[in-house]
């Protein structure tokens, strides 16, 4: 029992620098929806079922454009598919007494963040420890949009505005550093923005606009990237 | 999102395939994937994702183009010299507040 105590006590200690992290990224989140309409505690919910960045504010976009669920479904299905393979190396690391519920319960917290601790902590991963890590983290991914939503609605119209670039701020500062470091990041970063600005600007393209654009650049892209500059051996993935 | 029903929908089904896409793996595989070229288009997806959700989209987020356009260099200036996220994100929003507080003034 005490064994069980400590392992989510230490889970939730490594999870303490994802949480405040995810609570500044999520508060963007929720600026911005709700400058674009979405009530904050919608925000909220969104961050608490979906748990991740990127993917669920396509998704949140796709809503707000009032997009088929089919669109939706698929841009989810793509944007998040780097998880299946998170899961997927994730599921070997846990021990032997984790069963099928506690490993339903598990898969509702495989981030990239949250992923990168438990592969980087070495021998098998109990579900104590893991839950433990998922929690804070999930808080802060939770109350972030719901504040950020929050705050925003107190603000005058002007300053949410601009509030809403913190988030797109955030995207450029995880994409451009590796971008730098990377002539195959760079390439995936600059191609996927050059063929987004041909779809937002050139009539003959419009038809890609919304879901079905974001789903084509990110295949096209990252399947030439993959092509182009196959990564070495993943690290440790 | 017109109605209540759109809205649950929508919602339901980015939690459901992003949760899928996760327990799935969890659940039901135990091998890995070696494939290089597959593992390798799931490492750029994230790069060719949010590069695509923030250009143009940032120039038109803060109203005026002008101070979309100000955030953005700022943001990527910033992001550049590899200062955090915290700072980018402020440094971009408050350029955008002054600017639109000057477009406002005119």
């Amino acid at each position: 029992m005490t064994d069980k105590k400590t392992d989510f006590k230490n889970g939730f200690k490594n999870g303490v620098p994802i949480m405040l992290g995810y609570l500044a990224v999520s508060f963007a989140f929720g600026m911005r929806v709700c400058a674009l309409g979405v009530p904050w505690w919608l925000a909220g919910l969104i961050s608490f079922t979906n748990l991740t960045s990127a993917g669920q504010f396509a998704g949140t976009n796709l809503m707000i454009a009032g997009a088929a669920f089919i669109e939706i479904a698929v841009a989810t299905l793509i944007i998040n598919s780097r998880y299946f393979l998170m899961s997927l190396s994730l599921s070997q690391k846990l021990d032997s007494r984790c069963g099928l519920f506690k490993r339903l319960s598990i898969s509702y917290g495989v981030t990239d963040e949250i992923f990168a601790v438990a592969i980087g902590k070495g021998g098998s991963l109990s579900s104590s420890y893991m839950f433990g890590l998922i929690l804070g983290p999930c808080i802060g991914w939770t109350s972030g949009a719901l504040l950020g939503g929050l705050f925003s609605s107190l603000l005058p119209q002007i300053v949410v505005g601009a509030m809403g670039i913190a988030l797109y701020a955030m995207f450029i500062a995880i994409i451009i550093p590796p971008a730098k470091d990377d002539r195959a990041v760079l390439f995936a970063v600059a191609a996927a923005a050059a063929i987004s600005f041909c779809f937002a600007f050139i009539p003959v393209f419009k038809i890609f606009d919304g879901g079905w654009g974001i789903i084509i650049i990110t295949v096209i892209v990252a399947a030439a990237a993959a092509f182009l500059f196959p990564a070495e051996e993943a690290e440790n993935e | 999102m017109s109605n209540a029903g759109y809205v649950a929908g929508a919602v339901i089904v980015m939690a459901g395939v992003t949760y899928l896409i996760r327990a799935v793996p969890l659940v039901f595989f135990r091998k890995k994937i070696t494939n290089r070229w597959f593992r390798s288009f799931l490492h750029y997806v994230p790069y060719a994702v949010l590069s695509a959700m923030t250009f143009p989209s940032i120039f038109t987020a803060a109203g005026h183009l002008a101070s979309g356009i100000v955030a953005a260099v700022c943001a990527i200036v910033l992001a550049y010299f590899k200062k955090s996220l915290l700072v980018v994100a402020a440094g971009a929003a408050g350029a955008a507040l002054v600017c639109e507080l000057i477009i406002g003034a005119f």
